[in-house]
Formats: structure tokens, sequence, C-alpha cells
């Protein structure tokens, strides 16, 4: 299956382009038994690609869940909170955290006496949860504030305190608006998982590089390692429309 | 104990620099029915929706069953377990069964059993005839069945209190009369009700006492009787002549 979606996907590049002085497709052509243990050392990366982009994601809703909750506060030093750490962590760009992160915190953690490494593992998800974190709170923000205010007033007068209301009468309804945009923002977590390969995390863009160096075809791996990230948002958004129908069925209760 | 069901002393309400409520004074006794009318922002609604805090007043005194609500943090909880609300735009939940709309305070707030819950729950819906109504979702109803729905939500929480703010005012006309006879009854049974509304006939059948308010004030009250057949001040004679043209 994965030898044919491969060769599929190699026929339509190379009928599309130009000469075979260019194109050298022996290097992943799965027909053949070099061909096929490179492609399967760069499938193999997807493991790693996916597990670290959905602990991510889920730390990143919890986390985004927490920082979104004071924006919605009577008070104005909960909301001045929010907003600092919105704007501070979005005005982050990816790669420098990831540096600090995997380069810097070990630093901090030594001189407070503690000995805690910091894994290519864990350091892009910590990474990669933190800085999503501030676009999920802002998800959860509007989608929290576009339900009605007589939502709130409604459970409030049937005697529901804070988080009973929010669990009971507006999360069930603000979920529905939150899941496309928070589908979209995994996407793009796994299209930013790709920058944990320059901490040597063994993901998909890892193993390309890898292949490329041993190789000298960057063409063609990285030709393929596009598709596998097409393949693999396709998967996700396939998944969300299905969620999105199931979920859209039940509010209007037919 | 007090006397009253509700006793609001000098309160004063504001918007930003706006000013929606002035020294508002008016007492409930248990089981009087007061109906509440007056222009558009003339502050009716303001006044019952800061007897039960989703509004909150700056100065002056609310007291319900003689708890004062703004006097400390477990006050106004303790104030709207007895003090049930009607809303306009009825504020059913879209995404729960009418069943559940109904039983989510007693379980959640009361920490009924499911089966007390829904068997109470029944009790209402029968009251407020729709019994058959019970697995439908809200958005499946009329306006004045969602409105009856709203009611009987209410009534779930077994309030000393019901507070109606205009709650036929979303309706269609041929649903108001739906609404209306089934807070007729609840009147009858002895219900302690503040009703805002622009229906007078209502008015004239269940009123103990009206208060007509004007700019933020409470510009005349008395039995319905007096109120309708002789107004004394300006302005309320005006605002009568205007609403009972049609």
């Amino acid at each position: 299956m994965i030898r044919i979606a491969v060769l599929f996907s190699m026929l339509v590049l190379v009928t599309g382009c130009s000469s075979s002085a260019t194109w050298g497709w022996y290097v992943i052509n799965p027909m053949t038994p070099q061909g096929w243990v490179n492609v399967r050392f760069l499938i193999n990366g997807m493991g790693n690609t996916i597990l670290i982009s959905v602990i991510a994601a889920v730390i990143s809703i919890c986390l985004g869940l927490v920082v979104a909750l004071p924006a919605l506060a009577e008070r104005r030093w909960l909301r001045i909170i929010n907003r600092i750490y919105v704007e501070f962590v979005r005005s982050i760009p990816l790669l420098p955290m990831l540096f600090w992160v995997f380069y810097g915190l070990p630093i901090i953690f030594k001189s407070m006496g503690l000995n805690i490494p910091i894994e290519p593992f864990w350091g892009a998800i910590i990474t990669l949860a933190i800085s999503d974190s501030a676009f999920t709170a802002e998800i959860f923000r509007g989608g929290i504030q576009s339900i009605a205010r007589g939502q709130t007033e409604a459970a409030q007068t049937v005697g529901l305190n804070y988080f009973q209301t929010m669990r009971y009468v507006i999360m069930p309804q603000a979920i529905r608006r939150i899941l496309p945009p928070l589908a979209n923002q995994f996407i793009y977590i796994v299209k930013m998982s790709a920058f944990a390969s320059v901490i040597g995390m063994q993901e998909l863009t890892r193993r390309a590089n890898e292949l490329v160096v041993t190789e000298y075809r960057p063409l063609e791996i990285y030709s393929l390692l596009i598709v596998e990230y097409l393949v693999l948002v396709l998967i996700i958004s396939a998944g969300v429309r299905w969620l999105e129908r199931r979920m859209g069925s039940d509010e209007r209760g037919r | 104990m007090s006397q009253y069901a509700i006793e609001m002393i000098d309160v004063d309400k504001w918007f930003a620099d706006f000013q929606a409520l002035k020294r508002i004074n008016l007492t409930v006794a248990p089981g009087e029915r007061v109906v509440v009318c007056g222009p558009s922002g003339s502050g009716k609604s303001t006044v019952v929706r800061c007897i039960n805090q989703l509004e909150q007043h700056q100065s002056g005194t609310i007291r319900v069953n003689g708890v004062d609500v703004g006097s400390e943090a477990g006050a106004t909880a303790a104030v709207r377990a007895e003090v049930g609300m009607v809303f306009q735009q009825f504020n059913l939940f879209p995404h729960l069964s009418v069943m559940q709309n109904l039983t989510l305070g007693p379980m959640k707030a009361r920490g009924l059993s499911r089966a007390d819950a829904e068997e109470r729950a029944r009790k209402y819906l029968d009251r407020v005839r729709i019994p058959e109504q019970a697995d439908k979702r809200p958005g499946q109803l009329s306006g004045g069945q969602q409105q009856r729905v709203a009611i009987a939500r209410s009534l779930c929480m077994e309030p000393k209190v019901l507070l109606f703010d205009e709650p036929t005012s979303a309706l269609d006309p041929e649903m108001i009369s739906e609404v209306l006879d089934v807070m007729v009854e609840l009147a009858e049974e002895g219900m302690t009700m503040v009703v805002v509304t622009h229906e007078m006939g209502f008015a004239r059948k269940v009123a103990d006492k009206m208060v007509f308010m004007d700019d933020g004030e409470i510009v005349e009250h008395g039995p319905p009787q007096q109120f309708f057949e002789a107004p004394k001040s300006r302005r309320c004679q005006k605002f009568l002549s205007q609403i009972l043209q049609h």
C-alpha cells in the first residue's frame, strides 16, 4: 500500500517535470531493495512527528483554557495577566524559543541545583505547547465570548456556580465554535514540529535531512517529505470534518 | 425575619456615567403580585435584575426574605436560590433537551437525584401544559412553548419569589396568551411575583400593586384600580394613554 502510494506520487512528479538528469528517483524507489530501505527510514519518523504533535496539542489546549478564563473575568488584573501572557508568548518565534528551552533552560535548572536534562523529545513538546497555547487561549476566549450573556445569567438564576456554568452550559456550546479553529491550530503544530529536527529529534524532517546527507538526493527526498506532511494533514482534516458533522447534527437536535 | 419578601431601600445604580436607578424604594410582601411598567429605558428591567444581583447596585439596600443581597460573598448565592427569573429572550440552554434544561439546576445546585429531579420536572411541565415536549430541544419549540419551559425551569428550583423581565415581549401575538394564562395561574396559587410587562390586561387581572417608572425613578405606585382609573402624574397619564389606545 505504502509502496504504491510512494510510486504514484513519484510518477506524478516525474511526468510533470523535466529530464532524467534532474531527477534520480532510484534513491526512494520502493521497488528496489535499497530504495525501500530508504523509504522505510523516512516514513519511520512519522510516529515521532505524530506523538510530539498530539502531546503538545493536548498540553496546549489545557494551558490555553487556563490562560483564557482570566480574560473573561470582571476583575481587571486578571484580564491583564491574560494579556501579558498572550502578547509575550505570541511574539516569540518558535525556533529561538526551542533553542532557549533546549540549551538555556538546563542551565537555569542547574543553577537552581536541579539536575533535569531536557531531552529533544520533551524540549520540542514544551516549546510547541507553550508557543501554541497563546493562540489556543485566544480561540477559547473568542468562542466563550460568542455565547450570549443570557446563557450565563440563566445558569446563575438556576443556582449554578462559575465552574458548573462553564462545564454544563457555556463550554458544550462554545466547543462547537472552537473546534474548527482549534483543528487549524493542530495542523499548524504538526507542521511546526519539523523544527524539532534542529535539536536532534528523530521525526520526519530530521530523517529526511539525514538521508540527504548520505544519498545526496535532496530534490527527491524532500519531495517525499512534503508528500508525507500532506498525507498527515489530509487525514487530520478528514477527522475534523467527521467530528464537526457529528456535533453539528447534535446542535440542531434533529 | 423581615415581613417583606423583597425590600429595596434608596437603591442607586449607575452604568458608568448613566444613572439607571435613582433612589428606588419598593417593598413586596409575601404572596404579593407587583407589576412594573414604564417606557423603555426607564429602568424597570434593571430593578428586577438588581433584585437577584445580575446587576450590582452602587448604594442603598436590597433585602430578599430579610437577607441583604450585597452584604457578603455567600449572600448572592443564597438569594438566587430563592428567586426565580424568567427572561424576555427565554435563555433556555439550546444544547440540552427540555428535560435536561429543567433538571440541571436541581441536580447540580440542589443535589437532587436524577429520578427526583425528573419527577419534579414532569410535575412543572404538566403545570405549564407541555408534558409531551420533554425530550425535544428548545429550538424545536414555538416561542410560547419555550417561554413556558423557561417558567417551568424556574419553578423546578421551587423559588419563593419569581421575577419576570418582559416575558411576552419577544413572542408572536398569538402566543402571548398561553404564557399569560400560566402566569395568571401561578398568581392565583399565591406565588410572590414581580412582573415587568406592557400587558395591561394581565396587570389589571393579577396585580396587587402597580409601579410606574420613568427615567430611573418610581414615579407612581398604588393599587391597580386607582392606578388605571385615576393616575396622578402627567407622565403616567401619558404612558397609559399611549399603550391603552389600541
